[in-house]
């Protein structure tokens, strides 16, 4: 099975004898460059990632607790017209997912007319009894999302997952920029790239687009993070850098009267919008989590008074759902009156017993994840399983099916990337990241995710996964 | 500026600071250790860099007596002392890396590449034929943070708290040098101890890097007092308490001034120990005590850091 998919795959840069156009520029770099060049330029980036501190905490124990993702110096190139067919599709999406959020928390409409199971919304874990019938800025509940996109021919994009609470990876798309301007400057320059540099600007006028309505002057606005030993905290302290905002923890942070604020050294200081970086169960030990020391007493009171702004919203996690993704294309229809521009991949709700008989028959040839998990993590990949793994799995799976969905396993396209055998095709995807406030806004390209084990098709990060520079080019040319 | 990041940045400098402090301490006595005489006293100079160092007591925790080999792995990479010089500058990347959006990149860069050279380092670096290479580095190191720090981030709050927390800890460790050697200071001492002594006060200025200093200053050959007066008193020196005091005060008013005027005791104890050292005289300060002005100072100094973490800190 992996080899029948390694010759089906589509390859971004072409096969072996041709060369798609946006990749010429590229293509005539790699074969002209001298020998031991890629070698070099692999070097310097690693050796810029760890001067600037870019690192990824991985939850393992032993090991380098500060480790680097993998970079790969060879772009992924996307041209104008696909893009463009990518982000008309990605804003449709973010609309309905935004909509339906809304709905859940408001007239639950969507439910009344059974298109979704009331008990998947209402009983799943992601839903926030404390929302339903609060009000928000701008109707607006995911101010940033990152949706996971991947390819499997020239023109067939799929929709892997939604992410809609809170999405990392966008400053190493500044980053990998960043550096791929400074080790190929001539290259860069030529190519035509659209910028992402004002990423943190958009994302700044984003967040203060959704100030609250009593705020007065320009909006305070914070960066939430759990600390430094969050696998994230280099992005987080990296963007509240790149937007000029403080980066604050719970403990700086202080409710009275209903109004946030943070200790400074002149005293408190009034809060307007909180961009957070911690999940929905530490945001408020009074609410949530009593143990949680993470949030901040009283934050959700001073929230439901209408004086503060927190983005994403608390429970909007609820469209991220896996379980809830196979309903995305209805809400498309139905929130919009539209025809999905971007496919789900076909996935069976192991919670229906016909689904979970086809699945468990074909096991052997499908991915397997489990709905609340992310990251990669108790994810069973079927053709890449042993005999033993899968049968474990199978146990798992008839022990609590509805907290799984299957799809079958999609030749993701690949791209040349740079590896110990010198340049080789690995597996890649897209996490384009979408701004909502009063307007919708879109970075052009997104992170690209590659899998550096050869035939490899899981790009997360925290399972080894790498990273490579987006180019989405300036006109036709 | 958040309370937190302030404090963070204050601690950043003070272990700095403080790294650079231990290593001239070491430079010292490895110098010393290589004088062929005994001094007159018969002080041992490894057990003065631990007293100087301000971690007698701990030390002596662990340890029966103060060898060359025992106090170079306590004071450079002990991780059990919290002042050794590893320990120190783990803390200030530590620090560092939580107020990261607080530094400039120079800033953060200065501390962070001391860091990953710092996990490089092996047993050989530390041997005694390699560690003034060392020690080398490590002045350098907090000399490069200093400039990246002077000339590349705003002066503004989060630099003057810089300042404030190098300050402070720059006024302590230039006391404890003085009061570890406070007897070879006295104007009597003269006449007892004669020119053999040489080697005690130049070690001392040594310390602070002022032997040049104290040359161009008094054009004299090395005298104790003068060497005491030119380490309290002078303000062109910058190790000096005087300096330490008046730079001090500045900082502290650039706060003040720039979050509306309001000051508070830590104003007041800085300028007050800032108006002494401004005005006073040497004789004074010997007819007064020189220990006894010296064990003041160091415990004045740390009050003082107490107020200004209860004023601008928490």
């Amino acid at each position: 099975m992996p080899s029948e998919m390694k010759t089906a795959c589509f390859d971004e840069m072409g096969p072996a004898n041709e060369c798609r156009e946006q990749y010429r520029l590229i293509r005539d770099w790699l074969e002209n460059a001298p020998e031991g060049t890629l070698e070099i330029k692999h070097r310097e980036a690693e050796f810029i990632f760890r001067r600037t501190g870019i690192t990824f905490a991985v939850y393992t124990s032993g090991g380098d607790p500060e480790r680097l993702i993998p970079f790969d110096i060879i772009p992924r190139i996307l041209d104008n017209s696909e893009w463009d067919y990518l982000s008309s599709g990605l804003t449709q999406r973010v609309r309905a997912l935004n909509a339906f959020i809304g709905d859940v928390y408001g007239k639950q409409e969507f439910i009344r007319a059974g298109k979704i199971p009331a008990e998947l919304v209402l009983l799943n874990p992601g839903f926030v009894s404390e929302m339903v019938g609060l009000p928000v800025a701008a109707g607006a509940y995911m101010h940033i999302s990152g949706i996971d996109i991947v390819r499997v021919g020239p023109k067939e994009f799929y929709v892997l997952e939604d992410n809609c609470r809170t999405p990392s990876g966008v400053s190493y798309m500044l980053e990998n920029r960043e550096v791929m301007t400074r080790l190929f400057p001539d290259l860069v320059n030529k190519a035509r790239i659209k910028p992402v540099s004002h990423y943190p600007e958009d994302l700044l006028e984003t967040l203060r687009s959704v100030a609250p309505l009593n705020c007065r002057g320009a909006p305070e606005v914070v960066l939430l993070t759990p600390g430094i030993f969050n696998s994230a905290y280099y992005e987080h302290s990296f963007l509240a850098d790149e937007m000029g905002i403080e980066l604050v923890e719970g403990a700086d942070l202080v409710v009275q009267d209903l109004m946030v604020y943070m200790r400074t050294t002149r005293g408190l200081k009034r809060v307007d919008v909180i961009y957070r970086r911690i999940d929905d169960p530490y945001l408020d030990p009074l609410v949530f989590l009593p143990d949680s020391s993470l949030g901040v007493p009283g934050l959700m009171a001073a929230y439901h008074a209408g004086n503060v702004t927190i983005a994403n919203a608390p429970g909007a996690g609820i469209a991220d759902d896996k379980a809830v993704y196979t309903y995305v294309p209805d809400m498309i229809r139905f929130f919009l009156g539209e025809e999905p521009i971007l496919h789900n991949v076909p996935t069976w709700k192991c919670g229906t017993p016909s689904d979970l008989s086809y699945v468990l028959e074909h096991l052997h040839e499908l991915v397997v994840k489990d709905v609340h998990g992310s990251g990669g993590y108790g994810m069973l990949v079927g053709p890449h399983a042993s005999k033993a793994e899968l049968a474990e799995f199978a146990v798992k799976l008839r022990a609590s099916p509805q907290t799984y969905i299957a799809q079958p396993t999609l030749a993701l396209s690949t791209c040349p990337t740079f590896v110990d055998s010198g340049v080789a095709p690995r597996h890649v995807d897209l996490r384009p990241f979408i701004l909502m406030g009063r307007e919708i806004r879109l970075a052009p390209g997104g992170l690209t995710r590659v899998a550096m084990r050869e035939g490899s098709l899981v790009v997360n990060s925290s399972q080894g996964g790498g990273t490579k520079d987006t180019w989405i080019l300036e006109g036709t040319g | 500026m958040l309370s937190r990041t302030a404090e963070n940045i204050y601690w950043l400098a003070r272990y700095v600071e403080r790294a650079e402090n231990i290593a001239r301490l070491l430079d010292v006595a490895l110098r010393m250790s290589a004088v062929p005489q005994e001094s007159s006293d018969g002080t041992n100079e490894w057990h003065s860099a631990i007293v100087a160092s301000g971690c007698e007591d701990h030390f002596y925790e662990a340890h029966e007596r103060a060898g060359a080999q025992e106090v170079i792995h306590y004071l450079t990479r002990d991780r059990e002392n919290p002042s050794s010089i590893i320990s120190c500058f783990a803390a200030a990347r530590s620090n560092a890396r939580t107020v990261r959006t607080a530094l400039s990149t120079s800033a953060w860069e200065a501390i962070n590449s001391t860091w990953l050279e710092m996990a490089e380092l092996d047993d050989k670096d530390f041997s005694p034929e390699h560690l003034r290479k060392f020690l080398d580095w490590v002045k350098e190191r907090s000399l490069l943070f200093g400039g990246a720090v002077a000339s590349t981030m705003m002066h503004r709050d989060g630099y003057w708290f810089n300042r404030i927390g190098a300050l402070i800890e720059r006024a302590d460790s230039t006391a404890r040098i003085l009061d570890v050697k406070y007897h070879v200071l006295l104007p009597e001492y003269e006449t007892i101890g004669g020119t053999i002594d040489f080697y005690q006060w130049a070690t001392i200025l040594r310390s602070v890097s002022a032997l040049r200093a104290y040359h161009w200053v008094y054009r004299d050959r090395v005298k104790p007092w003068l060497v005491a007066e030119l380490l309290i008193l002078k303000p062109e020196m910058p190790r000096s308490l005087a300096y330490c005091y008046h730079e001090l005060t500045q900082n502290l008013d650039h706060l003040a001034n720039a979050y509306g005027g309001a000051r508070g005791e830590c104003h007041r104890q800085a300028g007050k120990t800032d108006a002494f050292l401004r005005y006073g005289k040497i004789d004074h300060i010997f007819e007064q005590g020189l220990h006894e002005f010296l064990t003041g100072f160091i415990e004045d100094t740390d009050a003082l850091g107490l107020e200004i973490t209860n004023q601008y800190l928490t």
